[in-house]
């Protein structure tokens, strides 16, 4: 009996042992609330089970209503934010990778010392820093007699926090992307007669694209679920599509809509993932060619 | 294209120091020296990757320091190859001519011109260059350079990771090429056996310095020192002073060597060199004049048509090398060996 059962076991692959905690982990903690959230976005207005008759009428109470406008701040945001960040990122990558040493390294650091502050406190701490009397104007008034007034409160200021929380999240897989680009490849490339701008765009960005393009859709995908920023340093100028399921699950006491914000939010999220990744080899990006 | 007094400085390293040298037009030149011998560097300089520190890079009389590597008619063949990994075939050997503007069905018709000089069929065009193995990888590495149309090729030992057998194929391919294309040919390795084969000129580097320049065969035969003459291939060193009737003493074997060619007054002491090949046997009943010595038979290499025996005299070992026959003499036994002493090199020190 107990040799049938270990010849049992054996015959399972020891991968598929291996991987069972995550099975198991994805399974609990995101399919589950996942298909939860799907349930419930078809239940009728208002209804706190699961299980009542399907219906469509939340997602016809949404195209009905003006939630398209926070679906557009937030996709706006993300798509600003991100391309911003691509901006920024890249060169620093790139400083980054010609200084391998100390230069990098403070530099790396620098990028992850403020990961160890909660994201929260750090955009409080800007917005003590930005707000009207906070540190920036308070102190040039002191100094000078004059300030910038209140720099918070507005879209500027959400981009200013989106892109100053989400930098790691571009940077890394940039620098990952920048290590597919082998020094002398970009040498030969020279010595064949290419310029700066053709060895940039024929040889570094295709090389390095993966990387581009995973810190491109982390990016997008997680400005797209973004809250905190406008919340505290735009403070109710605008509502993002996060702040209305945050706020039709709690203030409005209405599940069944803030499930079908969120699968619609999914939705969008989703396709840009799924464009992207069509155009992604992980292992290749990884190393193992 | 001729280098000036050039000198090249990581820090205080003097990895290049004072090279002077000339290309011929159509040459093939190999720049031979042990790994650190600054080969590298000079070839970097060359191809307009690095700057000298010191002294002129003139082409045609035009000094070319400051062009940078785009600006060049040179092209280099990398020891890496570095080849663009997400194009084809193709791709890649198009490259240089996408850079100058070459309409496509002309790119494409010189580009295949250049595959098949370095002998790779037409049908791989259009695959990935990941896919290629490693001497199809290198095919494709000479056809890129040779599509740029260089008036200067340089190699930097593209072939050292290659196996033997494929190495000493595409030695010749090379060669070839060099000959049908009547380009200039720059081609840095340290492998003596591969200088050997294809060049016209080789130059032996040390420490960033040039000891010798001369053919594969002047440089053999006649090597101007010490290093030129042990780098060049294996050779049995006999450390000497001058001995009575202007022959020379070697304290270790207590015996008079007759020298190459009368001694210098000045001569103190030296070192005398003879090639394994130019030792031959000699039997135990020829008469013996200076120049022989006999020793144990301690081991022996066969070396395909060759055979070299290994004979210890005391704490000395020599290297004898001669056709392969049979009626070998067996290991353990006395063998009597010697030199004509003009085939020995003596260096002083």
């Amino acid at each position: 009996m107990g040799t049938l059962i270990s010849r049992h076991w054996s015959t399972l692959s020891s991968g598929l042992l291996c991987s069972a905690p995550l099975f198991i982990l994805l399974g609990l903690g995101f399919f589950g609330p996942l298909a939860l959230v799907v349930l419930y976005s078809v239940q009728p207005r208002g209804s706190f089970s699961p299980f009542g008759t399907p219906t469509l009428e939340n997602y016809i109470d949404i195209i009905e209503q003006t939630f398209y406008l926070s679906f557009g701040w937030s996709l706006l945001l993300a798509i600003i934010s991100t391309a911003i960040l691509l901006l920024i990122c890249y060169p620093l990558a790139l400083t980054i990778k010609r200084h391998s040493g100390t230069v990098a390294n403070i530099l790396t650091l620098l990028v992850i010392a403020p990961l160890f502050v909660a994201e929260n406190i750090r955009l409080q701490g800007w917005v003590l820093f930005f707000d009207k009397s906070g540190f920036l104007d308070g102190g040039l008034n002191y100094l000078f007699g004059f300030g910038p007034g209140s720099l918070v409160n507005n879209v500027p200021a959400i981009v200013f926090g989106m892109v100053y929380v989400y930098l790691p999240f571009m940077l890394f897989p940039i620098l990952l992307g920048l290590s597919n680009v082998p020094a002398d490849v970009r040498e030969a490339a020279l010595d064949l007669g290419a310029s700066r701008w053709r060895i940039f765009r024929d040889i570094e960005i295709p090389l390095a694209m993966p990387g581009i393009l995973i810190g491109s859709l982390l990016c997008f995908v997680i400005s797209l679920g973004a809250f905190s920023e406008a919340k505290f340093l735009g403070k109710g100028v605008i509502v993002t599509i996060a702040q209305d399921i945050e706020s039709a699950f709690t203030f409005g006491q209405n599940w069944p809509r803030g499930s079908a914000l969120a699968v619609l939010l999914i939705i969008l999220a989703g396709t840009a993932v799924f464009l992207a990744m069509r155009r992604i080899d992980l292992n290749k990006m990884l190393g193992s060619r | 294209m001729e280098l000036r007094g050039v000198d090249k400085y990581f820090g205080d390293l003097a990895a290049v120091n004072q090279i002077n040298l000339a290309f011929q037009e159509g040459e093939f030149f190999t720049l031979v020296g042990p790994s650190g011998s600054g080969k590298t560097t000079l070839l970097r300089m060359l191809a307009g990757m690095d700057k000298p520190t010191r002294g002129d890079i003139l082409l045609r009389g035009e000094r070319i320091n400051d062009r940078p590597a785009n600006w060049r008619p040179t092209c280099m063949v990398f020891q890496s190859l570095a080849l663009f990994p997400h194009m084809t075939v193709g791709g890649n050997v198009e490259y240089p001519l996408k850079c100058r503007g070459t309409p496509p069905a002309e790119r494409k018709e010189r580009a295949s011109r250049c595959l098949e000089l370095s002998h790779l069929p037409i049908s791989y065009y259009d695959r990935p260059v990941t896919t290629c193995s490693g001497g199809e990888r290198q095919r494709v590495a000479l056809a890129r350079a040779l599509a740029f149309d260089p008036e200067i090729l340089f190699f930097d030992e593209p072939l050292s990771a290659i196996d033997y057998r494929l190495r000493k194929t595409l030695e010749k391919e090379i060669k070839d090429i060099q000959r049908e294309t009547g380009k200039t040919f720059v081609y840095i390795t340290h492998s003596l056996e591969e200088a050997m084969v294809m060049s016209d000129r080789i130059g032996v580097m040390r420490d960033g310095g040039l000891a010798q320049i001369g053919t594969p065969h002047e440089i053999y035969s006649s090597p101007v020192n010490r290093f030129v003459s042990e780098f060049m291939g294996e050779v049995n060193s006999i450390a000497v002073t001058p001995g009575q009737d202007g022959k020379l003493w070697c304290a270790s074997l207590g015996a008079s060597i007759t020298p190459p060619s009368p001694l210098d007054a000045s001569f103190k002491q030296g070192t005398l060199m003879i090639r394994p090949e130019n030792m031959r046997l000699v039997d135990a009943d020829e008469a013996a004049d200076t120049n022989v010595f006999s020793g144990e038979l301690f081991n022996e290499y066969v070396l395909g048509s060759r055979i070299q025996y290994q004979i210890r005299i005391n704490d000395d070992t020599f290297l004898v090398e001669r056709l392969r026959e049979s009626g070998s003499p067996e290991s353990g036994e006395q063998i009597r060996f010697g030199w004509s002493a003009e085939d020995s090199m003596l260096f002083p020190e």
